[in-house]
This record gives structure tokens, sequence and C-alpha cells, in this order.
């Protein structure tokens, strides 16, 4: 098993067409992702290496039953994108673009609830499942399967921990970045409990950044509700105050958001907070290790 | 995006809502100007990104031309922090305007809450002081009401809010009326946060924000011209400033040692490996994803342009980087332009070999290489140090 995306897998891809949207796509079906369909409005009957082109969502859900969607799309056009592909029937929506409206994504986050669509992201790398399914933009060859699942609202600090795990001999279940803005469609709380019920996830990765309390209630979260092991990172500990530090969401507004207080709301309940990226990862290789 | 006061008023006016009569100004003599304008009494108010203005001697009150005059002068170029450390800001802009004959002062807020994925409005009779200092002295005089995703805000719901406040009956209906046009501005200028403390009763029983706090999802700024153009006047600082030009995340911080990192949370941190080793960064920069040489180049400039910063830490794990493409942007950055500070780089990820082999060829002075992001930190702490005493 793995969680949101796997060997059932239907890809359809917005925005396939652009230049980043190939070189990703690409990418992803030659880790073997079963990528159906590419959607780029008037480019209809066209193809990408293969893989063919529709104007529509709905059209690829139709003609080559996709069940999951890839967001692509500019900024000002993604939470359209997203609301179409919720509206075309698919189960799961991954948002890759950066920079989308707060105020589109308020509305489209309700929209995929109330249909209930999984959408992940948007500004996030994606979601791997070693060995099965990779869809976004995470580089899969620093991850082996295997039974730590990893849970980010960060790309690049995510690839640093997989690699540092595949070289002590650890491989993941799956990695699912969340992204790092104010509203995205999954929070912690909500893979944590994938996780949770995932047979080959047996301890959990969880990266967090400064800005919101999205760490904070996975604390809570986790006290109530998870019985594997957790074992966390929080970047950010000399952020200044009211500085936004790269992603739209890693803000520390007044006196909340801040590392310290995220570390610390973990640690009271029995999480596991490492001091660098490869601290976190020798705890839970050292975690994982004292359980087998 | 944070509005200055009186931007926020103006925001506010253009939606309706009731604010006191002013003028900006950029000189003493403007000020002068607009308080003979205006009448005394009047409030001269620093116009800086950053609350507690009044606390740092930032509004006075002026009760003739001689005074107006004296308080510009002290204002107008006075340098201000935040309550928490923040900037300094120096003061560009003073905000003159009628002084309000005030009865009460309440505190009334519209933001976005993260956790629920919902705006939220707050409203509370106790205003003057802070949001946190109204939840403390007495939880239950601050009302907190979340915004349904289908049903919207409007001066019904406005009513029922100023109801639960236990807002005088009187203004009840004025105050709904503004909550309402608040939230109309708020949703119509992408606001993620509008707060309005005091919002005040008049003696003659009028409403009106007589302070202004909004900030503007960046994101958004390409639907809001007026709005946009406001940005670049932001942007003080020289490195951020030409950061922005280059088109790279940068945020200036106080230290000495410069760190460049590709994507924004291991950029984080590699700021908090480098001060848990000691050390004090002088800045954030993500390179972002996909880094090619010229973006190197632009960051190096950028970086080495801060004359703080002693030492530069190049922390970068390959993903979609290429890691040899770091390595040419070092090497022609080397060329362009003279760096005069020592270089720490660890290349992990994506073509690192290539990378690691690239700049072994070129053989640069001054450039260290280190295998991990700590043994990085360390070297570059070590290397400040020394030349912050040389």
């Amino acid at each position: 098993m793995s969680i949101i995306v796997g060997e059932d897998t239907k890809l359809v891809i917005s925005g396939l067409t652009g230049r980043e949207g190939t070189f990703h796509g690409l990418r992803n079906r030659d880790y073997g992702t079963d990528v159906v369909a590419g959607v780029t409005p008037k480019k209809g009957g066209q193809d990408v290496e293969g893989i063919p082109i529709f104007d529509t969502i709905a059209e690829a859900v139709d003609e080559r039953g996709a069940n999951t969607s890839m967001i692509f799309v500019p900024a000002r056009f993604a939470a359209s994108a997203i609301d179409e592909a919720i509206d075309a029937g698919v189960d799961t929506v991954i948002a890759i673009t950066e920079g989308i409206p707060v105020h589109d994504m308020l509305h489209t986050y309700w929209k995929a609830k109330d249909a209930g669509v999984r959408l992940i992201g948007p500004n996030c790398p994606g979601v791997l499942s070693p060995g099965k399914s990779n869809v976004g933009i995470i580089p899969a060859q620093f991850f082996d399967p295997g039974r730590i699942g990893v849970v980010s609202k960060s790309g690049t600090l995510t690839y640093q921990i997989g690699n540092e795990l595949k070289q002590a001999g650890e491989g993941n279940s799956s990695i699912v970045g969340i992204g790092g803005d104010p509203i995205v469609g999954s929070d912690f709380i909500d893979i944590l409990n994938l996780f949770q019920e995932d047979d080959d996830t047996e301890l959990i990765v969880m990266v967090g950044e400064i800005g919101g309390d999205a760490e904070e209630r996975a604390a809570d979260f986790i006290a109530e509700n998870v019985t594997k092991p957790v074992v966390a990172y929080i970047a950010g500990f000399t952020a200044p105050p009211g500085k936004q530090m790269g992603h739209a969401g890693a803000i520390i507004s007044g006196s909340s958001g801040t590392a310290e207080a995220k570390k610390e709301a973990l640690e009271a309940k029995g999480v596991r907070v490492g001091k660098s990226p490869t601290e976190a990862a020798q705890l839970a290789v050292e975690t994982i290790g004292a359980r087998a | 995006m944070d509005l200055l006061e009186y931007q926020g008023k103006q925001l506010f006016a253009a939606h309706g809502v009731p604010v006191p009569e002013g003028m900006p100004a950029d000189t003493v003599e403007k000020a002068v100007e607009a308080a003979e304008g205006i009448g005394y009494p009047c409030v001269i108010k620093a116009q800086v990104q950053i609350g507690g203005r009044g606390k740092a001697g930032g509004i006075k009150v002026a009760e003739n031309r001689a005074q107006a005059e004296e308080h510009a002068n002290a204002i107008l170029g006075m340098d201000i922090r935040g309550p928490r450390g923040e900037g300094p800001f120096t003061v560009k802009e003073v905000w003159v305007e009628g002084a309000s004959e005030i009865d009460s002062e309440y505190y009334a807020s519209i933001i976005l809450d993260r956790s629920a994925k919902k705006l939220m409005t707050m409203l509370s009779t106790m205003g003057g002081m802070n949001v946190e200092e109204i939840a403390e002295k007495d939880p239950d005089a601050l009302v907190k009401r979340h915004v349904e995703p289908h049903d919207g805000f409007d001066a019904k719901a406005g009513e029922q809010l100023a109801t639960d406040a236990g807002v005088d009956e009187d203004v009840r209906r004025p105050t709904a009326e503004l909550l309402a046009k608040l939230y109309d501005a708020f949703n119509e200028s992408d606001a993620t946060l509008i707060e309005i403390n005091p919002l005040v009763v008049t003696k003659d029983k009028d409403v009106i924000a007589l302070d202004s706090k909004v900030t503007i999802d960046n994101n958004a700024l390409y639907r809001h011209e007026d709005l946009a153009d406001l940005e670049e006047s932001f942007i003080e600082d020289p490195q951020e400033r030409l950061a922005k030009e280059r088109g790279l995340t940068y945020v200036k911080l106080e230290g000495n040692i410069g760190i460049l990192g590709n994507g924004a949370g291991l950029c984080m941190s590699t700021l908090d490996v480098v001060a848990q080793a000691g050390g004090d960064p002088a800045n954030f920069l993500d390179a972002g994803g996909g880094s090619k040489a010229d973006a190197i180049v632009d960051a190096l400039e950028v970086i080495t342009s801060d004359e703080k910063v002693v030492a530069i830490l190049f922390n970068i794990f390959g993903g979609i980087t290429r890691c040899d493409e770091i390595a040419k942007g070092i090497i022609e950055a080397s060329q362009r332009i003279e760096i005069k500070v020592p270089l720490v780089v660890r290349l992990d990820g994506t073509n690192s070999e290539e990378g690691l082999g690239l700049l072994a060829d070129a053989d640069l002075p001054n450039l260290h290489v280190e295998k991990t992001m700590l043994g990085g930190a360390e070297k570059v702490v070590e290397i400040a140090k020394t030349e912050a005493k040389a």
C-alpha cells in the first residue's frame, strides 16, 4: 500500500503542453506513473510524446478514465483549473502551481470539501509513492520503497531528509508535499490520518515550518489518534517576525506561528523533534530500528 | 504587503467606510499646510508599516501652527521599531488628520483564519489596546464569528455581531453597516487582514475608523494595479530592491554570514543550523527550484552588495536544480564580479559529482567545499569569526 497515489493512479495533467508541464509530466511517466491525458484548452487532439491532449478535464475523465488530476497551469488560472477538475469528477487533485491568490483558494478549498475530492497543495512538490507512482516534481532518485511515510510543507528539505534516510538504508511508503501556502487542501492532520491507516507505513516523518498553527493542531491529533511513532523537523527558528520567508504561508504574525511554539507543542505530545534535517533523519532511523 | 495607515484609510473611504478627513505629507512644509487646511486640534501620525507608533512618539496632537511644525519636524525622519523588534522603519511620510472627539473606542477586525479555512470577524467594545491584551483581560469581551463560506457577511450579520459584542443600541446600526462595508473592502481588495483599532464612536455618535491595518495578498496584486504600484515604495533596503529586480526571494537579516539555499524550507533550515553553530545569518535567499547559472550570479551580486557580509554559505540540495549548473554559476560569478569574501559550498543531490568536479578544476581562491549541511555551517561560522576579527 501507499497513500494518495499508487498503482491505480490514472493521471490527467492540466498544463502538460507548457515547458515545465512537459518536463515533469514526462518524468512522471518515465517513472511509471500512468499518465493518461493532458489538458490544454484549444489544443485538444494534439499529443505530447504520445500522451493525448484534450480541451477539458471532463473529456479526459470520460475517454481515458483519469481519476487523479495534476495542476501545472499559471497561478492566475490555477484555481479555476482545480475547480474544473473537481467538477469533472476525479478523486484527487494535486496542485503544484505556486502563487495562487488566497481568496481564490478559499473558494476552491470548500468546493473540493463539498464534493469530497482530496486536494493536495497548491504550491507543493506533489506526491511520490516509491516504486509505484510519482505525481509532481519530487526527484524520485532520493527515495526507495520502504516503511517511512513523509509529510512536508517544503520540497528541498524533504529531498534532503529522504536522501539521508536512503543512505541509512531506509525507504518510504509515500512522500507527501502539502505545500507552503496559507490555505492548502490537505493539512498535516489529513495526511497523518492516512499514514496511520496505511499498512505499509511504520513511522511518520513530519516536516513543518513557521506560520499558521497546522503543526500545533497536528500535535494534538497525534496524541489522540496516531499510534505509530512520529518524528518531526521544524524550519525557521531564526526567522524574524513579519517577514515572509519564501513560502506565502511562512510568516510569523505577531507572536503566533513561531518554530519554537511548534517544537514545544510537538514535544509536549511525545513527538521527537530533530534540531537539523540530519538529526531528524537519524531520529527516524533510530526509532524504527528500535522497533524492528 | 502591509499598507500604511493612510493608504488603508483611503481604501476604506473608497468602500464607504467612514474615516476622519486627512492629508498625507512628506515634508514639514506640506504637513503644516495640511494642518492649516484641516484646522486645530489635529493629529500628526507617523506612517510606517508597524504598530506601536504612539509609544515610540510617532503620534502627536498639534493645537496650533507652531506645534504642527514642531511635531512634523520631530516625526519625519525618525526611526521606529515594532513592539517585537521589527524594523527599524524610517518615517518618510506623516498623515495629518482632524482630531476626533471620542466617546468610546472599539476594536474591529476581519482575518483569514488559516486553521478553519474561513474568514473571521472580530468585534470588541474594549478598543485601544491590542487584541491579545483584550483576549487576556476579558476573553468574553472579544466576540469572534466565522463567516460561513456560502453565507457571506452583510449588515444584518454585522448587527448580530454588534449586539453580541455589547455595542450600545444607538450605534449598533452604523457599526453594522461599517462592518459590512469593511467586509466588501476585504474581499474586493484581496486582503488577508483588516484591523481597525480603535474604531471610535464620536461625541456626535458617528462611528469612524480612527486607525487602519491592512494586509493585501501579494499573489493577488496582479488584479489590483493601484495597490501593486505601492509595493515598490515599500522596499527600502538596497539589497531587497536589487533582489526584487532580479526576481530573487531575499530577506535581509542582521548578521554577517551570507546565505544562499534552494527552496524556502531548506533555506530557512540553513539559517537555523548556522545560528546553532554560533553564527549570525545576514540574509535569507532562496535561489528557487531549477536554478540556473544566471540566477547564481545574480544571487551572489545581491549577497555581496551587503557590506556586513564577511563569508557566504551555499547550501544546495539538487532535486530539479542541478548542482553542475550551480557550480557553473559560481565560476561565472567569480569571473564577472569581484567576490571579496570566502565562500563555503555544499553541493549534494542531482549532479553533485559533476558540480564538485567543476569547482575542483576551477580551483577558485577562497572557496571551501564541505560535504554536509552541518559541516558547511560550522565551516562558514569558523571563517566568519576569523574574518570579523581581522
